[in-house]
């Protein structure tokens, strides 16, 4: 099968991720489409190194994974503070700031 | 070890990379610290050691801008130590220090602004506790407050006897690791050292604005919005990193300029992949249509820390986006440029329109520092040795009047905290004469009125971005300066011209830290536009490596 077809499905992984992002209100949601659209990332770099023939994407998959660890915690901490005052994790009700 | 499998150890020039090994090994430090030293007098440690740090972090840059050195590329290509990365480090070493004295104030706030709820305050009961039982201060009583104290907005948190709680001192390791993580953004060689860097640089914040001690409703939901959106555009920056490494084999800056040059590759990635990378670094300097999470983030975080990442955080985010510019897509320039010129102009009317609506001064500062992100893509757009000065040079003054302006922000008070909205600010020349002038100083700065370094930078950016070829940018510009210029004047107006409310707010007299930092943040604003030719000078005549 052509390496083609996994750039195909990581950009279709990366745009159900971004929509996600978009239309989901529960925070930890958001915040799982946002893991899911770096996870297609590391699926594009693992098949450009494929197709280039080099090893370079598949070191920086562990790099994306490496910071994507370190934003979880950082994020769920985050999250779990506003829980804690609001007892509520949607987005919708942070309404307090603006225009 | 020989043979072909012997690893080929990159060089590290450890002189070059000093001013970023001592900010983060001190940020290291200050973790270690943070879990070993009693809590009494881990405050003041943090705080002698962060200054210590970043002093010495600028002077190791100065000792190297003035030895004359060579520009290095070191760590195997990582980062870059060249004429442009050593300004922007000085710049923001130099932005760190009021920045960090801000933080460090605890004369406004009684025990300084940060707070994370329950945690730290049964952290002081239970320190306070354990004196009693050695009977140091032997007062008895039931416990004072309760942990969930801090769930609304106003309430004053206090621990046993009225004396307010100790506030975090994790927030100096926090702020160094931000600012390790902007230098290596500034500098970085290669797309992934510049993502890591991202990350480095926004987690520490992301956090730091949640940690507000008063209305910390507010501060925890602009940091969720915050991590949330630069979680989000970050995405978008890593997936502009495939692209490009699928199109150039290699996501090195010289690599990928290479690959453009003569490559057989379609273009579709190549822009593609560049379009992606500039939303996650347009989004880090707020500019343009991506500058949603500015004004929230600016209003609902402690003031200081909105200081510290107003100035620094535009630093590093355009230091990055001049490099990306030069040195990758230099030789691509009239094929993008044209999207540019539509985000520039789109960023400047956003910034201005909607800041005339603004009644409250941080969301008012937060437009216009998306008006003033358009007018420095002017100048980093221009990719020309004049548009680079200026860019560097209209950081470095934007950067100092902000963080000081911000200071005094954070003077203004009401029986709540700070008291932000524009009608808390009237006759505020009559009660605070002062502190009122040096607010009118800074907003005429960034206005651009001459004799400021507002004006200087300005005038810079504009005629680099004229003898470019921008000039329907540069008339744009001129009409929204003219239009952010009444939102200035209209504080200026309303804190001169109108009587102060009964029960108006109290100016605080700051502590000698607030103190210094504002007088530091005014005298630079004024140095810079009566006397700006040393600063250009060094700016002039700087050029990236690669």
């Amino acid at each position: 099968m052509s390496p083609t077809v996994y750039l195909l499905l990581s950009a279709l992984l990366f745009a159900i991720g971004a929509v996600g992002v978009l239309v989901r209100r529960n925070a930890i949601v958001v915040f799982m489409c946002i893991e899911l659209m770096l996870n297609a990332v590391n699926l594009t770099l693992v098949t450009f190194s494929r197709i280039n023939g080099s090893l370079g994407g598949q070191i920086m998959a562990f790099f994306v994974m490496v910071v994507a660890a370190a934003e979880v915690v950082v994020g769920l901490s985050i999250i779990m503070a506003i829980f804690r005052t609001r007892r509520t994790t949607s987005v919708d009700d942070a309404n307090l700031l603006k225009y | 070890m020989t043979g072909p499998l012997a690893p080929a150890f990159p060089t590290v020039d450890y002189g070059a990379l000093a001013p970023v090994l001592i900010v983060l090994g001190a940020a290291c430090l200050a973790v270690l610290l943070e879990a070993l030293l009693p809590m009494r007098v881990r405050g003041r440690v943090q705080l002698s050691l962060t200054l210590v740090a970043v002093v010495a972090a600028l002077l190791a840059v100065i000792v190297r801008a003035t030895s004359g050195a060579p520009a290095v590329s070191t760590l195997a290509g990582a980062i870059a130590v060249d004429g442009p990365a050593l300004f922007l480090w000085g710049t923001l070493l130099a932005l760190a220090v009021p920045s960090v004295l801000l933080l460090a104030d605890r004369s406004v706030e009684p025990g300084g602004a940060f707070l994370a709820d329950p945690v730290a305050l049964g952290e002081a009961e239970a320190e306070q506790r354990a004196r009693e039982k050695a009977g140091v201060g032997a007062r008895s009583g039931s416990s004072g407050s309760s942990g969930r104290a801090g769930g609304s907005s106003g309430g004053r948190l206090t621990g046993r006897g009225g004396q307010p709680v100790e506030g975090h001192t994790e927030i100096y390791a926090l702020v160094l690791f931000a600012l390790g993580g902007m230098l290596v953004f500034c500098a970085s060689d290669d797309l992934l050292t510049m993502f890591v860097a991202l990350e480095v640089l926004s987690l520490p914040l992301y956090l730091l604005c949640g940690l507000a001690r008063r209305r910390r409703l507010m501060s925890q939901e602009s940091a969720v919005k915050y991590f949330l959106l630069g979680a989000f555009s970050s995405a978008f920056f890593l997936y502009g990193l495939a692209l490009l490494y699928g199109y150039a084999d290699s996501v090195k800056l010289t690599d990928i300029s290479l690959a453009a040059a003569g490559s057989l590759r379609p273009d579709s990635l190549l822009f593609g992949g560049l379009a992606l990378l500039v939303v996650g670094l347009m989004f880090k300097a707020s500019v343009g249509p991506f500058h949603t999470w500015t004004p929230d983030v600016y209003q609902g975080a402690p003031t200081s820390v909105t200081a510290f990442m107003a100035a620094c955080t535009k630093v590093a985010a355009f230091g990055a986006i001049l490099r990306v510019f030069t040195v990758a897509f230099g030789s691509t320039v009239w094929e993008w440029r044209g999207v540019l010129w539509v985000v520039a102009i789109v960023s400047m009317v956003i910034g201005a329109v909607l800041g005339l609506t603004q009644t409250d001064v941080k969301r008012m500062i937060a437009y216009s520092s998306v008006a003033h992100a358009g007018f420095l893509l002017l100048g980093a757009m221009a990719i020309t040795p004049a548009g680079l000065s200026a860019t560097l040079f209209y950081l470095l003054a934007y950067g100092f009047t902000t963080v000081a302006l911000f200071g005094l922000v954070s003077l203004v008070r009401g029986p709540d905290g700070e008291a932000t909205h524009l009608s808390a600010w009237a006759g505020l020349g009559k009660r605070s004469p002062v502190v009122a002038a040096a607010v009118t100083f800074l907003m005429l700065a960034l206005a651009g009125i001459p004799l400021t370094s507002g004006f200087t930078a300005k005038f810079a950016v504009f005629s680099a971005a004229l003898a470019d070829g921008m000039t329907p940018l540069v008339i744009v510009a001129l009409v929204v300066s003219a239009v952010a210029a009444f939102f200035y004047l209209r504080l200026i107006v309303l804190m001169y011209f109108s009587e102060p409310a009964a029960d108006g707010p109290t100016v605080s007299v700051p502590g000698p830290f607030t103190t210094v930092a504002i007088t530091l943040g005014v005298v630079v604003t004024l140095l810079l536009g009566v006397v700006p030719t040393a600063v250009l000078g060094w700016a002039d005549g700087l050029s990236f490596l690669g």
